[in-house]
């Protein structure tokens, strides 16, 4: 890994370049998840100044940038809804306590546990939702909506092949903006969703009650965003190691996101992770080291004191189809043909997460049952124990534990021969189970006086075997 | 003769057929030395990881699309080396092929269909319109 100089300053020019372009293609995205999660576009905005700028600092991937994300905004909806603003910051916080927690106590090596279907499961379930939330903002709100919609995803996907030094979707408000106020189209704008309070993130509390009541009305969503949180973080420090063939340190990246998300609670952000499209930006810019990330959160907040009264006559339209070509980007489209080719239980664990998540609109539950049922899937794979007979030999092929040790004591139910042999040596013993699997079998055999030559246990097993049967096998 | 040759590899069809038409003309000359190149499309890597589940998946998928053709290569006995870039596949073998100076550069076409092609562009024709060296390419 790169010492902390070379993270900071081994590429000044290309952070600082890159750095302005994702300030800048962050305004549109942090608005629009604001919208998702059913607070003032500020609330966003803040929580991505406040978490890009922290991060720079105690993240563990340089060059990765976090701030205010769909996933997360997904995730707060309904809290927000039920419960209003002050709960989502008191959230945020405690998201924040348990990603510094789960850093802390090592969760990267946890990520290993969360097999590749359910991570496109969560991804696509992921499109879905912010495509879902964008229909109440289309559906029938007449010609002019459909037709802006258009122009802005007209304008997001050809305009980027001929000029790619602004960021197309912040063109695509700026131009359609203009064109709403000049000719007075009868469009909704962002401020029609609701008043906007402009001022300076300032350190305060959140205003809720400090008791029981309200940390058992915060922690399921507290506990879902940040599994959410770290599992998108830790996708995306995966994605950005790669691109640039370095190396990051994953625990100290959860614990970084948890000390972001602490202090963006107690600014008045809204909680957030890494960000898959924005990171991909920054490298393709030309962001490295961390002062990428820095320059991004410091320029936001300058083009939000800038442009910030601005932000109300942004037309709805228009972000609705930056969120559609956020979707689209999202979505793992070759899944169509992963369903066909992938094993029938990768495919149908991918489907049941997308499908969970959908139907309960929580992206969390989605991913937990998805771990459990390929876990479930896996041991069911793994517990197939072939038995060959080969005149009084068996061979036993594939691990006995407790998931397979039942078939194995089927076999030798009835059993003619006066001595038969078992050959192990296409076998593992896993577990307690295995062992007393083994030493019953022999008893059972030995009791209708047939003789039991067992061969072949790898020394493994042959050392398990002697601990816990408590004698060695000399049969 | 060519003596650094550059063959971009993709893990297609065509791909495999440049490589065929790189060893031709490698087998010309004793001191030809054909340099396979692959790339990792930034923009994919996203896929790619969610598809493998795990970098060394991942790896192994890559080495995967470039084996037949180091196959090839070693059963003609023409010396080469393997060198996998990462960027976007058009202009980063532009980039490395001028940088290096290679005498030939020799590829592929029709690695996409015919809509990609509309809008993504063909990455053969760029390069070809692109490096300073002599190109091949193949159909």
């Amino acid at each position: 890994m790169q010492t902390l100089k070379e993270q900071w300053f081994g590429n000044v020019r290309g952070d600082i370049l890159s750095g302005i372009v994702v300030a800048l293609a962050l305004i549109p995205e942090a608005i629009a998840f604001s919208i998702i999660a059913g607070v003032d576009p500020m609330v966003g905005l803040y929580a991505s100044f406040c978490i890009a700028t922290i991060i720079a600092f105690v993240g563990g991937r340089p060059a990765m940038i976090s701030a205010a994300t769909g996933a997360m905004a997904l995730v707060m909806t309904s809290l927000v809804k039920e419960h209003g603003l002050q709960y989502l910051l008191a959230a945020t916080i405690l998201t924040g306590l348990l990603q510094l927690l789960f850093g802390v106590l090592g969760i990267a090596k946890l990520m290993r546990f969360v097999p590749n279907a359910v991570m496109i499961g969560f991804v696509n379930a992921l499109a879905i939702l912010i495509f879902m939330a964008q229909v109440p903002h289309f559906l029938k709100e007449g010609l002019w909506t459909y037709l802006f919609i258009a122009i802005t995803l007209l304008i997001v996907y050809v305009v980027p092949r001929f000029f790619k030094a602004i960021p197309a979707p912040l063109i695509a408000i700026v131009i359609l903006t203009i064109v709403t106020f000049t000719t007075g189209i009868d469009l909704k704008t962002i401020g029609d969703l609701g008043a906007i309070e402009r001022a300076l993130p300032s350190f305060f509390l959140p205003n809720v009650p400090f008791n029981l009541e309200t940390v058992m009305i915060i922690l399921p969503y507290s506990l879902a965003l940040s599994i959410v949180g770290l599992l998108e973080s830790l996708l995306t420090a995966q994605i950005v190691d790669e691109m640039t063939s370095t190396k990051s340190d994953k625990n100290r990246e959860a614990r970084g996101q948890g000390i972001a998300n602490i202090i963006n609670g107690f600014f008045g952000g809204m909680a957030g992770c890494a960000m898959i499209g924005q990171s991909v930006i920054n490298v393709k810019s030309g962001g490295r080291g961390r002062l990428s990330t820095l320059v991004a959160g410091v320029f936001l907040m300058f083009l939000i004191i800038v442009l910030g009264d601005l932000v109300v006559d942004i037309p709805m339209p228009v972000l609705v189809g930056i969120m559609i070509m956020v979707s689209i980007g999202t979505f793992d489209w070759g899944s169509f043909r992963y369903i066909v080719t992938a094993p029938r239980a990768d495919a149908f664990v991918m489907i049941v997460t997308v499908l969970i998540v959908v139907y309960t609109d929580n992206l969390a539950i989605g991913v937990v049952i998805g771990v459990i049922l390929s876990a479930l899937f896996f041991v069911a794979t793994v517990s197939k124990v072939t038995i060959q007979q080969r005149g009084t030999t068996y061979i036993i092929e594939g691990p006995l534990f407790f998931a397979s040790t039942k078939s194995f004591m089927q076999t030798f139910e009835q059993i003619e021969a006066s001595s038969i042999t078992i050959d192990l040596s296409s076998s593992h013993l896993w577990d307690e189970s295995a062992v007393g699997a083994l030493v019953k079998v022999i008893h059972r055999l030995e009791a209708q006086h047939i003789q039991v030559n067992v061969i072949g246990l790898n020394p493994a097993s042959q050392a398990l075997y002697n601990q816990l049967s408590g004698l060695t096998i000399n049969h | 003769m060519y003596s650094h040759i550059l063959v971009a590899v993709d893990g297609s069809d065509n791909a495999f057929r440049a490589a065929q038409e790189a060893i031709k003309i490698a087998k010309l000359s004793q001191t030809s030395m054909v340099e396979i190149v692959y790339v990792v499309n930034v923009e994919k890597v996203k896929n790619e990881l969610l598809r493998a589940g795990s970098p060394e998946t991942m790896e192994l998928a890559r080495q995967r699309k470039i084996a037949p053709v180091e196959q090839a290569l070693t059963a003609a006995q023409v010396s080469f080396q393997t060198t996998i870039l990462k960027g976007t596949p058009g202009p980063e073998i532009v980039r490395y092929a001028n940088e290096k100076q290679v005498d030939l550069v020799v590829i592929g076409s029709r690695g996409l269909n015919r809509f990609q092609e509309m809008v993504l562009g063909s990455v053969s024709h760029k390069v070809m319109k692109r490096v300073q060296c002599p190109a091949l390419v193949v159909k």
